[in-house]
């Protein structure tokens, strides 16, 4: 068949998209240190979000060598466990998970899937990883302050986060909402970009309706983050002058070390409403961009159309809006009106019905394909596993009834864990197995990864199971040591021990990860520009890496979605979303591509 | 919460609204070429620029809407004081409405190209918000004066921080209208120079909603 350009076509006109003035750096700092590049803002995003990532994996050694052996290791002691717990926690929530699929993950694919040059604000977007960067240095101060890190745990509860008796309540604290309101600042500047980007900087032909998945729940979780930030920065603010001029938003009128307060009745309450107001949305912000990228490496790996493509879509909506009106079920215990809980916990168990919707189209995306089962593939899979048993745990938690007896135990930690910790983590490194080879032109290991894949998917199975059946025990969270605990088995600590050996195997594990990555940016096998046989644009630009401008002379113009693998009598078992219809090598199947035979 | 959630409720569902609209009726998997696109580059910027603002806009109305439910639940407790609001503010609203009408004028003019106007109520503008600004300061002197201060009861540090907040993203709105001021100076008004003009009165516009709801909301409590 002959190949056909777009210009036969009556519905195409000649380009009148705006050509955007891109930024041509002159010297070394401003290509690669103060670099308006959306791909090199993304790597410098991703680069520092994995660095303090790995931090906070540290920290969460130091708390599972306590809870395995306890009173053992002389460098921790009640105090820097708190910390650790905190830290580990906040970081790796905000700082690692949030940043790395928005600004890592949404700088690097938004404008490379959409067929854009750059983002709409380059400038923005430079600013915006360089305040993130700066949230960042104030959260590591925090650590060498006198006093040491707030141990308030993740959620800053007051009024323990600023009484004495807690650690770091001096410079800990303060570094720690400081360092979120900037956050919050640097998130906003970056996620204008996304969201303005997609709706407004799509190439030719590139619906809404064809825009690949990760894009969808990048674009949705950046209107979550938008939206939900605000609540965080609002308590941050509050809590701040709590803390530095002695307004009473959340200190209540207390007793401290035998001393009347300054403080006249505030509402501890009122922080869990704003905190969770933010909170919940959060677990979707995480999320959301996990199901998107999840949704296509599945296709791809499976070469199939993602099943159900607009259902996709129409949950993805449906979970961001829903995860406004459901915060409230982390506050069961706070003694609210049990009306309010039997809201909230409807609630929740209707959020279930989009997320489970989605996790059917995955399931039946696989059904029947062509499945190749490379490392993103694996890690993909690993994901779904991992989210349905974080999720069943979560119907449990999301009843009253349930969660007050289970509120406050290691059941919670590991429900969250494997939800919201390790099926993220499992899409990150399914992605960056996935996009490395553009990202690098070269591809990575392909053992190490099988081998990485097996270590940290069946090493966190290791860490989170036993967790659930302490915590229906009642062991509870946040303890630095248990003692002799009459109601807990004896075995409990045995158990402990076996979580602690697999956590270090899998925090040991990432080596071979940081191993590969490092090891094939120089010595990788050649990748080529398209070597899983993708559809989606950033496959199909000139160049590997591709360069400034992303498309070369001419912006791509889209003809298809991003799911035209194994289509019945096309030549090849993929057709890039830029492919002109009669160019496909489609001979067939009048109602497939209509258009075709008119 | 309940203020919160109306507003997010309403700025989702006019999202969740308007992009399933768009997708309802498409068949994605079907390849066509792409239509024809009309609009021209110019229009296409102005959308882009409007959409950016609205973005912005959705994100300061949650802040507000988010602080303001945070105020109604402190309120419900037993500690709270309300404050003697100064009467100045009345005038100072009077100011903020001055300014938004000075600014739609100016988008006018601007659009009929009558310059002499344009300039008299651009500057006016301009100038009324520097007034508004430095009205709300004086009311703050007048509360320090009776008494009140930022830790002073949960009522007043409430005002404090709402009336603070509002001035700041005022001074942000300031900080665009200096820059199309000077580029209006430079080269008058060029396409650019108008779109600046039509976002700084949109903005200021909203702004003026975000101050009558929040006043409402501090003098009747």
């Amino acid at each position: 068949m002959a190949q056909t350009t777009h210009d036969q076509y009556p519905l195409v006109g000649p380009l009148e998209m705006e050509e955007m003035e891109l930024y041509h750096p002159k010297t070394w700092l401003g290509k690669y240190v103060f670099c308006q590049d959306a791909k090199v803002i993304a790597i410098q995003y991703s680069i520092t979000a994995i660095a303090i990532g790995v931090v906070a994996l540290g920290l969460s050694v130091v708390m599972r060598l306590q809870l395995g052996f306890p009173n053992t290791f002389s460098f921790i002691d009640p105090a820097n466990y708190l910390q650790a717990v905190t830290m580990h926690g906040m970081i790796m929530v905000i700082y690692l998970l949030t940043a790395l699929f928005l600004g890592g993950f949404g700088n690097y694919l938004i404008p490379l899937m959409v067929g854009a040059r750059d983002m709409v604000f380059p400038y923005v977007n430079m600013l915006s990883f360089w305040v993130y960067f700066l949230a960042v240095l104030l959260l590591v101060a925090s650590f060498f302050v006198p006093g040491g890190a707030t141990g308030a745990g993740w959620t800053l509860y007051p009024p323990q986060a600023v009484s004495p008796g807690t650690p770091g309540i001096d410079g800990g604290i303060m570094l720690m909402l400081l360092s979120l309101i900037v956050f919050i600042i640097g998130f906003t500047m970056g996620g204008l970009n996304y969201v303005v980007t997609i709706l407004q900087a799509r190439t030719r032909g590139m619906t809404l309706m064809r825009m690949p998945l990760t894009v969808w729940g990048i674009f949705m979780a950046t209107v979550l983050a938008l939206l939900a930030f605000p609540a965080l920065l609002v308590s941050c603010i509050m809590m701040l002058l709590d803390r530095t001029l002695g307004t009473s938003f959340f200190m209540p009128a207390m007793i401290s070390l035998g001393e009347q307060t300054e403080y006249v009745g505030g509402s501890p309450i009122l922080w869990q409403h704003l905190f969770w107001f933010f909170g919940h949305p959060e677990v979707y912000i995480v999320a959301l961009p996990a199901f998107g990228i999840v949704s296509d490496l599945l296709a791809c790996h499976a070469r199939k159309n993602i099943f159900g493509y607009r259902m996709m879509v129409w949950a993805i909506l449906a979970i961001g809006g829903l995860s406004f009106i459901v915060w409230a079920h982390h506050m069961y215990v706070s003694g609210m009106n049990p009306y309010f809980g039997f809201f909230f916990a409807t609630t929740t168990l209707i959020i279930a019905i989009p997320t489970a919707l989605k996790v059917y189209n995955w399931v039946l995306t696989l059904w029947r394909g062509n499945i190749r089962l490379t490392v993103p593939m694996l890690f993909a899979i690993g994901f779904i596993f991992t989210f349905i048993n974080g999720g069943l745990t979560g119907l449990f938690l999301g009843n009253v009834t349930v969660d007050v007896p289970l509120s406050d135990t290691y059941f919670v930690i590991g429900h969250f864990h494997m939800v919201m910790a390790v099926s993220p983590i499992l899409v990150i490194f399914g992605a960056i197995y996935h996009w490395y080879p553009k990202i690098t032109g070269r591809m990575l290991n392909d053992t190490l990864g099988k081998w990485h894949f097996w270590v940290t998917f069946l090493g966190t199975y290791a860490i989170y199971y036993p967790m659930h059946y302490i915590g229906i025990e009642g062991v509870p969270r946040r303890y630095y040591a248990y003692g002799d605990t009459e109601f807990m088995s004896a075995t409990v600590q045995d158990v402990n021990v076996f979580i602690t050996l697999a956590a270090l195997v899998v925090a040991a594990g990432q080596i071979l990860f940081f191993y590969n990555v490092i090891r094939s940016y120089f010595n990788g096998r050649d990748a080529g520009h398209n070597p899983w046989e993708a559809t989606t644009l950033e496959w199909q630009t000139q160049h590997t890496p591709p360069r400034h401008g992303n498309f070369g002379d001419e912006l791509p113009i889209v003809y298809r979605w991003a799911y035209d693998y194994g289509v019945p009598g096309a030549r090849d078992d993929f057709i890039p979303q830029n492919v002109p219809p009669d160019a496909s090598g489609l001979t067939g199947d009048p109602n497939r591509h209509p258009e075709q035979h008119a | 919460m309940t203020i919160a959630v109306v507003i997010f409720a309403s700025l989702i569902l006019a999202l969740v609204g308007w992009l399933f609209a768009q997708s309802l009726h498409t068949r994605p998997w079907v390849a066509q070429g792409p239509a024809f696109d009309l609009t021209s580059p110019s229009a296409r910027s102005r959308q882009l620029w409007r959409v950016t603002l609205m973005v912005i806009m959705a994100v300061v109305a949650s802040v507000f809407g988010l602080f303001m439910s945070a105020y109604l639940i402190r309120m419900d407790y037993g500690d709270w004081r309300p404050l003697q609001d100064p009467a100045l503010l009345w005038a100072n609203t009077g100011v903020l409405v001055l300014c938004s009408v000075l600014l739609q004028l100016a988008w006018g003019a601007a659009r009929r190209g009558q310059d002499a106007l344009l300039k008299l109520t651009w500057l006016g503008g301009g100038a009324m918000s520097l007034v508004f600004i430095g009205g709300q300061y004086v009311v703050w002197r007048q509360l320090n004066a009776a008494g009140f201060y930022l830790d002073h009861n949960p009522a007043s540090a409430f005002f404090f921080v709402l009336t603070g907040l509002h001035v700041l993203h005022l001074l942000g709105g300031l900080v665009a209208w200096g820059r199309t001021t000077i580029r209006m100076g430079a080269g008058g008004a060029s396409a650019g120079v108008r779109l600046g003009i039509e976002l700084c009165a949109l903005y200021w516009h909203f702004l003026l909603a975000v101050w009558v709801v929040l006043f409402a909301l501090l003098s009747t409590t």
